[in-house]
């Protein structure tokens, strides 16, 4: 049996006194879409940055099929085929949208088969009209757009999206929506997301983070029914 | 295609340029031409921090380390030799391994742009110290006498290469450091243009995503940093053939100050504006020490000041903006760039 594409085991990051992510055995198999949830303050964004090597883990490993990933450099870790869209967008601001493409796209490729990838993820973004605006002067729902179309210019293997929708119009959440299924056909995705509407309208296996630590990981419909997802998005007694 | 563009345009200038400098001997006079020739070797070091300032995000203060070891090199190495030729060479490469330990050391160790400009001011103090305790017969490389802080007089300027009995005439040694000038700046431009500048452009906007792009912000930031010590020794390099003397104080901490200003006045993150910013500060200096009504280093910082909160961005990128402006006005572009709000 091969190993899955993503494995954590007992994956912790201490800041101090504060534990903000505690022991976490994650899995994600080939292909996967999964939705992380959890209240601000759970350890999402933390995770995420534990799994990019962004930060490194104060025990624990990451597994990445079957290697050990688990403090490597993010830009040795984004070479294994790992992409993120961070909660804040981190983009290059005085350059222009095309370029910010490109400069993913460049990574893999030659100068010339970069550019043909970036124009064909600017037309399926419908990023054309805006790709020679510099990406410092767009509003946020499209610079969340930019740092999409760049993560996947650098044709990762697994996507992660920090809180994707944030900042944008309805609109534009049920084209990001349609979007991740659309990405999901040949890539695996972990989504981080508030807006349970969107939760609903992508999700199949729902991980909830309290705390750190998972609290439940199963069917979207069943966590969303879970009363302990609720006390800890309500806080406890209000929804009891 | 705005690249392209952006390319002719250099091109052009610089053919204009070149123009320039070869028939100048025709109509300037020699004292003029030597003011020229030093000028023209300041621009080259006002590029080296301009481009791994302005494009690559490395505030080195102690740019004058790689162009005083750059010159000293030269210097040395034209002693022995009898030939300019490796020394310049030697120049160049010196200075590059000094950048690359140095840098290799900064970058890896990942110490903070702040602290970066410390350690590199330091680094040119503590040049400028060693060298300044050099005097005697005891501290001689080969045939050439370091000098301590008389410095080094009588070093072999430039000769045609292959031919060391060739020496060049001050006009055709003006030649060579106003051409040095062109191609180091074109060479830098198509640098800019290539994959590996939009690189470093991009670590210097967000290293982190530039990082989970897969990129190594260190190898990229070492190679501009190297880069700019190269161009800062081949500098050297050409300020000692005008002078034929180097002295300590070329590592001393007014020059260090010196190119900053430059860089800011002329413009970061432009190849042009540096230029500008040396050759119009260099002859303000020139001028204001022949009138002896003012002292130079009071106008300097005034100057300073004022562009500080005047023109904050230098001059080259705040003219562009203005063409710009006017371009926009006249249609090409739309100067409404509200928010458009479609369902």
């Amino acid at each position: 049996m091969s190993a899955p594409l993503l494995q954590t085991s007992g994956l912790t990051i201490r800041f101090g006194g504060v534990t903000a992510v505690d022991r976490v055995d994650f899995t994600l198999k080939e292909s996967e879409l999964r939705c992380l949830i959890g209240p601000n303050g759970a350890g999402k964004s933390t995770f995420f940055k534990l799994l990019t090597g962004q930060l490194r883990p104060t025990e624990g490993h990451v597994h990445l099929r079957g290697q050990d990933i688990s403090g490597a450099r993010p830009h040795e870790i984004a070479r294994q085929g790992v992409g993120i869209k961070t909660q804040v967008p981190n983009v290059f601001n005085a350059m222009t949208v095309q370029e910010n493409l490109w400069i993913a796209a460049r990574h893999k490729h030659t100068p010339n088969f970069a550019t043909e990838l970036t124009e064909q993820i600017l037309t399926d973004l419908r990023l054309t009209a805006i790709a020679g605006k510099e990406v410092g002067q767009l509003a946020h729902g499209q610079r969340q757009w930019v740092e999409i179309g760049t993560v996947l210019a650098g044709e990762p293997e697994l996507i992660l999206l920090d809180e994707p929708a944030a900042g944008m119009t309805h609109e534009e959440v049920e084209r990001t929506a349609d979007l991740i299924q659309e990405i999901n056909k040949t890539r695996a995705l972990i989504v981080v997301e508030h807006d349970m509407q969107f939760i609903k309208m992508i999700a199949k296996t729902v991980t909830v983070l309290h705390q750190g630590a998972v609290l439940i990981e199963d069917d979207v419909a069943r966590v969303l029914e879970d009363a302990r997802v609720r006390d800890v998005y309500l806080g406890k007694g209000l929804a009891a | 295609m705005q690249l392209l563009n952006g390319m002719t345009g250099a091109l052009i200038g610089s053919a204009i340029a070149a123009v320039g400098i070869l028939t100048a001997p025709l109509y300037v006079d020699l004292f003029q031409i030597m003011q020229l020739t030093v000028f023209a070797a300041m621009a080259v070091l006002a590029l080296s921090l301009g481009f791994i300032w302005g494009y690559g995000g490395i505030l080195c203060f102690g740019q004058t380390s790689f162009f005083g070891l750059g010159a000293y090199t030269y210097a040395v190495a034209a002693i022995n030799f009898a030939d300019s030729t490796p020394a310049i060479l030697l120049a160049i490469l010196i200075p590059v391994i000094f950048a690359a330990l140095l840098g290799y050391f900064m970058i890896y160790g990942g110490i903070s742009d702040v602290y970066l400009g410390v350690i590199t001011l330091t680094v040119s103090l503590i040049l400028f110290n060693l060298v300044n305790s050099t005097a005697g017969d005891f501290y001689k490389i080969g045939d050439a006498r370091l000098g301590g802080f008389n410095g080094m007089p009588g070093v072999p300027t430039f000769n045609l290469p292959g031919n060391p009995g060739y020496i060049l005439t001050p006009e055709q040694a003006w030649m060579v450091t106003g051409i040095a000038l062109i191609v180091v700046y074109l060479g830098l431009r198509l640098l800019i243009a290539s994959s590996f500048g939009r690189i470093i452009i991009a670590i210097r906007e967000n290293e982190t995503r530039a990082a989970l792009l897969g990129y190594d912000p260190r190898i990229y930031k070492l190679i501009t940093f190297m880069i700019g010590g190269a161009i800062a020794g081949f500098a050297g390099a050409l300020y000692v053939n005008w002078g034929a003397f180097v002295s300590p104080t070329i590592f001393a901490l007014g020059l260090s100050a010196q190119i900053i200003i430059w860089v800011i006045i002329g413009g970061r993150g432009t190849l042009i504006g540096p230029i500008i910013g040396c050759l119009l500060l260099q002859w303000l200096v020139t001028e204001i020490g022949a009138q002896q009504a003012f002292d130079a280093n009071f106008v300097l910082g005034a100057i300073l000041i004022v562009f500080v909160l005047l023109v904050p961005k230098g001059i080259a990128p705040t003219l562009r903006d203005m063409v710009m402006s006017r371009f926009a006005e006249r249609g090409d572009a739309p100067p409404d760039v509200s928010v458009k709000v479609k369902t």
